[in-house]
């Protein structure tokens, strides 16, 4: 963040707190301004970072994973190897990268903004959750130093009990995760309830915000089951008292239950903040108020509460009863009600809209067209008896690489082009990051459409090696992953130069409605000049006046002479 | 479009805040109301996520106990009543000091608040005393979860020869690896013969209890720091929200008890 070379305001110690009205960036400076910072936006920014290296991290193993797939036999390591690869992989896309990457990193940054607030409500807590956070990566990777796991993401007992890898390190890992998550959650959920400016009702409130709320409502409930999972697959490794184990009475599937309690609520808290940028996208780069505006938010909430209801439809084959398994199936067929709200609505908001195509809203329109992909085929295992046949095959890991990846990803990358230049103050270079979206998008279909293929034709998922038909398949996913590297990186490289060579961000420089675009850029401290009095909807185009959208809204309403220390936060 | 009021007093403006404020008045706050309301939804929710975590233990227990009902009603009678209840009591009793030292410090009495904190304190330490011996006692019968269900390390009546007679172990012809039998004399001076399968019991009690025990602990180093804080003088009638969450989340200590009490000392089943 160095490079963002912006003016300091010198000799203005308004109080302790530093000056509100300086750009977050350079209010402080020193290493030490970042490790100690409370500032939400901060620590939005170093879990960019962190995540941003979990995400390198956990793509050099599917990388891996992928190479290793594209012969028969062995081609680069041995079979335990590729276990512990493909076990890194899930493990750290899920908890270090995916579940933090938008609430943590975007949410952070831009929730607090969107509704008017200084901060969030409780931002030591934010900055504990954060080191919490680092704190859960170091102990979860140091399970590779003690021979890595190979039990998946999953950590199914009682394999997970009887493996001599190190399953602890690594559960412990995402037990401190799981709180760092909680604690994100219960913040972003006070902030919401208490912190709203005046004017920002709940019918104001951005669908940003209204799916980082839903978002926080399932890390709040669902994952101090996962703890307590945890703890007891703990407790069974270290003193074996037998809870998942038949042979002492317990009962394995009692695991899964439990995990999936967890881990289903998961997948939507990866899923439903990638929707909730997607909104944020739609609306801005079509110019259009957003569609049922009621109904997109209230179908975030409605994923939330479906999303407890459903986890037994990841244990089919499991052992359950078959009542069981009826019942979860028909509420499983429940959840495409939310989410074809959210994907009609959508389409109904680019109707007639003045479609802008920026490289945000190539990723936008690539989310509504792949999560239509990966949404649909869960309908086809959501359903009793053609899951029978797909459990546990390619079919599903195209499914939910199509909904996490094709989905989240894409929403998150989409996200990152559009709020960076508030974020850094600085413009991408437009070309290139779409040059990034043609690799990325030919990339991931390539990867993941091969799989939907294998899959429906029986090649299991985690199988080191596979039948002679299966071999064009698994090549033409291997080099689809090869350009979808090409793609990430050239996002990425598009991202970071743009640190060193952008030019200068204007304020609005999607010409948004959006609150957060309302105020300078980079951000000041305080995030607003005067704490906002909002007389309009973030989607109100009708409403909201070009000198509005050009100039944000302490232009307007502060006077020239009161104006001298923002002269200096403009000067190029 | 006046979107932001230039009628709004000066001080809402973010540079001059500070002064107008309060000193416990955090900068992101506008009122302390706001600051109050934040802080109790925010412990509100944390309660919520602690019921969820013991949750789980309360469905692995709904789970053993449906498909157990014997095992239960058997093993029930080696958790001593006198103890559980006594240890009840203390809770509760802690629970209405600590509603107290939140009336106290609402009002502004700072001594008071103090000493009913303390009180508080020490019936956490007389519940853990309390909690010791319980624990001990199992260990030497050698009543413990899984795979030590029975293990002589922990039986010192096996390492007397079975002089003390309270507990028998008893090989199974079941799969090598899995529990004991065990003899023992229950907390009514019945000797009971308690199948491998009693070890499921245990093992919910222990955890159950264990993870409560934990959140005594948890909660004693709060209340502490509370204490702390009062008798330097950081609370007043206008600023006493540490207290108040506090005791609150001494009261989830509490609750959690008054659950796992009934259920796991009271289970006998109707004659």
């Amino acid at each position: 963040m160095a490079a963002v070379d912006i003016p300091a305001i010198g000799g203005h110690e308004a109080d302790a707190h530093g000056d509100g009205n300086a750009p977050y960036l350079t209010a402080k400076r020193g290493i030490m301004s970042w490790v100690y910072t409370v500032d939400h936006k901060r620590i939005g920014l170093m879990y960019l970072m962190m995540v941003s290296i979990a995400f390198l991290a956990g793509g050099t193993f599917a990388l891996l994973v992928r190479l290793e797939l594209f012969s028969r036999g062995k081609t680069i390591v041995d079979a335990e190897t590729y276990n512990r690869f493909f076990t890194l992989h899930g493990a750290i896309m899920v908890f270090l990268f995916i579940i933090p990457s938008v609430p943590a990193a975007l949410g952070n940054f831009f929730l607090p903004i969107m509704i008017g607030a200084k901060d969030v409500a409780f931002p030591r807590l934010n900055m504990l959750s954060f080191y919490l956070y680092c704190i859960g990566v170091v102990i979860l990777l140091a399970s590779i130093i003690g021979g890595s796991v190979d039990t998946g993401w999953t950590f199914y007992t009682p394999y997970s009990v009887q493996t001599a890898n190190s399953v602890i390190s690594m559960t412990f890992g995402v037990f401190v995760l799981g709180f760092s998550s909680i604690l994100t959650g219960l913040n972003f959920l006070v902030t919401v309830h208490t912190l709203r400016a005046p004017g920002v009702s709940w019918t104001r409130l951005p669908l940003f915000v209204w799916g980082m709320y839903a978002t926080a409502l399932m890390q709040v409930l669902a994952t101090p089951v996962l703890a307590i999972t945890l703890l007891l697959l703990g407790a069974e490794r270290f003193f074996g008292i037998g809870i998942f184990d038949p042979k002492l009475g317990g009962d394995p599937v009692l695991f899964q239950h439990f995990f999936w309690f967890y881990s289903h609520p998961a997948v939507y808290i990866m899923i439903v903040p990638g929707m909730a940028i997607n909104s944020e996208l739609i609306a801005t780069f079509s110019r259009r108020s957003i569609f049922g505006y009621f109904a997109v938010a209230m179908s975030s909430i409605g994923l939330a509460i479906l999303g407890f209801l459903v986890w037994g439809h990841h244990m089919f084959v499991a052992g359950m009863s078959e009542f069981s398994t009826m019942l979860f199936s028909a509420l499983t067929m429940l959840v495409a009600i939310p989410s074809g709200v959210k994907m009609f609505n959508w389409t109904a908001t680019l109707y007639k809209g003045s479609i802008v195509w920026a490289s945000p809203m190539l990723y936008a329109m690539s989310f509504i067209f792949l999560f239509s992909i990966g949404g649909l085929t869960g309908l086809f295992l959501g359903t009793l008896s053609v899951d029978v046949h797909l459990t546990d095959t390619y079919f599903v890991v195209a499914h939910f690489h199509y909904v996490m990846m094709g989905g989240t990803v894409m929403a998150f990358l989409g996200g990152l082009l559009y709020w960076w230049p508030k974020m850094t103050g600085k413009m991408h270079d437009e070309l290139k990051a779409k040059i990034g979206f043609v690799f990325v998008f030919i990339g991931f279909n390539l990867t993941f459409m091969s799989q939907f293929i294998m899959g429906s034709r029986g090649m299991p998922r985690r199988y080191y090696d596979y039948l002679p038909q299966f071999e064009p398949f698994h090549r033409a996913s291997t080099i689809g992953s090869w350009i979808l590297a090409v793609g990430l990186f050239t996002t990425g490289y598009t991202l970071l130069e743009a640190l060193w060579k952008g030019k200068r961000a204007p304020r609005n420089p999607w010409g948004s409605a959006g609150y957060e675009w309302m105020t300078e850029t980079p951000v000041p401290l305080a995030n607003f000049r005067q704490t906002p009095v909002i007389t309009r909807g973030p989607y109100d185009y009708h409403l909201a006046t070009p000198e509005e959208l050009a100039t944000g809204w302490d232009e307007i309403s502060e006077k020239p002479a009161a104006k001298k220390t923002s002269q200096a936060t403009k000067k190029d | 479009m006046a979107n932001v009021s230039e009628s709004l007093p000066e001080k809402a403006g973010h540079g001059e805040h500070a002064h107008a404020h309060p000193s416990f008045l955090q900068h992101h706050f506008d009122t302390p109301a706001q600051q109050f309301n934040a802080s109790k939804l925010g412990m509100w929710i944390f309660i919520a996520t602690e019921i969820l975590m013991f949750g789980g233990l309360f469905c692995a227990y709904a789970i053993w106990r449906g498909l157990e009902p014997d095992i239960f009603d058997q093993s029930h009678h080696f958790l001593n009543k006198i103890m559980g209840a006594t240890n009840t009591v203390v809770l509760l009793f802690s629970s209405l000091t600590a509603a107290l030292a939140v009336r106290s410090s609402q009002l502004g009495k700072r001594d008071q608040t103090s000493i009913y904190l303390v009180i508080t304190i020490l019936c956490a330490v007389v519940f853990l005393v309390v909690k010791y011996f319980e624990y001990a006692h199992k260990f030497h019968l050698g009543l413990l979860p899984g795979h030590c269900f029975g293990h002589p390390y922990f039986s010192a009546a096996i390492q007397n020869g079975h002089e003390v007679g309270t507990c028998l172990r008893i090989h199974s012809d079941e799969m090598p690896g899995s529990p004991l039998w065990v003899r023992a004399i229950d907390e009514s001076g019945h000797e009971q013969l308690l199948p491998p399968r009693a070890n499921m019991f245990f093992a919910i009690y222990f955890v159950m209890t264990g993870l409560h025990a934990v959140h005594v602990v948890i909660g004693m180093s709060i209340l502490t720091w509370v204490l702390v804080k009062n008798t330097r003088g950081r609370f007043s009638k206008e600023y006493f929200t540490p207290v108040d969450l506090g005791a609150l989340y001494w009261h989830l200590v509490d609750l959690v008890w008054i659950y796992l009490f009934p259920l796991l000392y009271l289970v006998g089943k109707p004659d």
